[in-house]
């Protein structure tokens, strides 16, 4: 693993990512659309801007990330086993009796930090063991993936108020902003506009990017932190990337791809099934 | 000089232990000072103000990180409110964060229903891997503390406003009753506040004759199933105490056990499934709920 991996090589990644959550969407009904929007940050985190040692995944030297919204699990695991951390061919096992890939991230998956499936938990934990570091003056950093739906549990909020008031600026939280819950479209449900100004006024470093330019969404969780201040990167996404036949709807969240629509998704990435 | 003498609060308690140990933190939910420990160690001291489901997943992040956090909160909120961040960032997640729960039961008497816990044990004691313990007393609690600070995994300790109870030294043992009283015509088991009043109920039933076993049952979970077998086994009768909702709590759990053995009859004194709405002090809110001494000897004697 280079040190710092060329972008070209980062959006290689994610398209490997992308490669293997569509090949399981093609065999299970699963939550398809939140792991593709994800996939460029994950793939940007965990191919050059996280500290991690895949021979030595829980060293203290680690920097961390919080899946919290859980239900993107199989980008975290394509990520964590492109990483090296267990074989790729074992993710077959996904929710297969006896496997250890639970349909949200557990303890099992070497790598895995937090297991999380409800949603608004990962940020005050992530508040949590930013603390941890600070008190003891260590380098690591702490990233939290959410959903933008995860942010209308009020938990979330009372760890957006902490944050600033700890000095958390080893403390990185990342709004996959993609526009869908489970239901619908996030701003006909409950509305989060103005989203930017909302964490704002809650005293974040506020960076807005588009969480499929690989360039930027890298320069976004590189960039040197404010003293004492946590930030937020709001990277606009789309629920379902890279799937052409649930890009941007409903269906994205939840489904199974026929093995056509799996096939013409992976044409699209340029990926031969 | 009785050992009430020497009795440290927890927060002397939690003081000694964050000396010998640079990991420990208390972090609390707008309550003000955690006494001595946070004028020594005022970086280990977090409030994170009125944010109770922020409070456990702070916990269960400085856990993440090998730090030893003690969460100091009141029992309805800190319990309730962010049940579902103690089970799963907490017990599920395998973290070793203990609670410190304070205003437990009634002893929040006339400010209301909102700040009774009567729910607590039911609630901690359903989640996997918990370990729920209400000390009878400060000397109990002292224990108590110590003992949850060296068990690996996440504790509940249910502290009350206590009248001293032990008066000679014993060892604490999570998960191993302890009899304070002999006796086989019944058996007490009491947790928490009620094995002051389990005390005071033996005295008043010796007097008609009755000699009642008392145990005081400090952990709910582990439950010493063992002592319970042996009480129903020897006397026929047990009554539980707990200042607690009857359902989910001790009487449960003991009664879990009967059921199981087939062993002996029992009576709960608990909160009969109510809210205690009336406004009133805490020991008349616990006279008109029966959870007393009286409503433990009216108990037995319904059993005799």
């Amino acid at each position: 693993m280079l040190e710092k991996p060329p972008i070209s090589d980062l959006q290689q990644e994610a398209l490997d990512i992308r490669r293997h959550v569509i090949g399981l969407a093609a065999e299970h009904l699963c939550h398809v659309g939140g792991a593709l929007s994800a996939a460029d940050i994950l793939a940007a985190l965990y191919f050059r801007v996280m500290r991690i040692d895949p021979a030595a995944p829980a060293s203290p030297d680690r920097d961390y990330l919080i899946l919290s919204k859980g239900h993107g699990v199989l980008a975290l695991y394509a990520a964590l086993a492109g990483r090296g951390l267990f074989p790729v061919e074992t993710l077959a096992s996904f929710e297969q009796t006896g496997s250890m890939f639970a349909g949200h991230p557990t303890l099992k998956v070497p790598g895995v930090e937090v297991a999380t499936g409800s949603l608004g938990h990962g940020l005050p934990v992530g508040v949590g063991i930013a603390l941890a570091l600070k008190t003891d003056g260590d380098p690591n950093r702490v990233f939290v993936l959410m959903g933008d739906g995860e942010l209308q549990e009020g938990s979330v909020w009372e760890a957006a108020m902490a944050a600033p008031r700890l000095r958390l600026d080893n403390l990185v939280a990342i709004v996959d902003r993609n526009r869908f819950q489970a239901f619908g479209a996030v701003e006909e449900i409950m509305p989060l506009e103005p989203l930017a100004d909302k964490w704002r006024s809650f005293r974040w470093d506020v960076v807005e990017v588009d969480g499929h330019d690989m360039s930027r969404v890298v320069e976004a969780l590189e960039r040197s932190p404010a003293k004492d201040v946590p930030r937020v990167i709001i990277a606009s996404t789309v629920k379902g990337k890279g799937a052409p036949c649930i890009e941007d709807t409903p269906r994205a969240h939840f489904t199974k791809l026929t093995p056509e629509e799996a096939e013409e998704a992976l044409r699209a990435l340029g990926v031969t099934a | 000089m009785s050992i009430q003498d020497n009795v440290k609060s927890f927060f002397e308690v939690l003081l000694e232990l964050g000396e010998a140990d640079p990991n420990v933190f208390v972090i609390s939910q707008d309550m003000g000072s955690v006494g001595p420990f946070a004028q020594r160690f005022p970086d280990r001291a977090i409030d994170v103000g009125i944010t109770e489901q922020n409070l456990v997943g702070v916990a269960a992040g400085l856990a993440i990180r090998g730090k030893l956090p003690f969460i100091y909160g009141m029992a309805p909120f800190v319990t309730m409110r962010a049940f579902e961040q103690i089970r799963t960032d907490l017990a599920y997640n395998g973290r070793n964060v203990k609670i410190l729960a304070v205003f437990t039961g009634l002893a929040a008497g006339a400010w209301g229903a909102t700040h009774h816990a009567l729910e607590d044990i039911a609630l901690m004691r359903a989640i996997p891997g918990m370990t729920v313990i209400a000390p009878a007393d400060m000397h109990e609690t002292e224990r108590a503390v110590r003992a949850a600070a060296a068990h690996p995994g996440p504790v509940y300790l249910r502290l009350g406003a206590f009248l001293p109870v032990h008066e000679q030294e014993y060892d604490f043992e999570i998960g191993r009753a302890i009899t304070l009283r002999k006796g086989t015509d019944a058996a007490i088991i009491a947790t928490g506040n009620m094995v002051w009043a389990a005390l005071q109920a033996r005295e008043s039933l010796q007097q008609r004759g009755v000699a009642a076993r008392v145990i005081d049952m400090h952990t709910v979970k582990p439950l010493d199933a063992e002592a319970v077998r042996k009480a129903a086994a020897e006397t026929g009768r047990l009554v539980t105490a707990e200042e607690h909702s009857v359902i989910g709590g001790l009487g449960s759990a003991v009664a879990e056990v009967l059921a199981e053995t087939g062993a002996g009859r029992l009576a709960r004194v608990g909160v009969r499934d109510v809210f205690c709405t009336e406004v009133a002090s805490y020991p008349e809110l616990c006279a008109m709920h029966g959870v007393t001494a009286e409503g433990i000897e009216r108990a037995i004697l319904s059993l005799l």
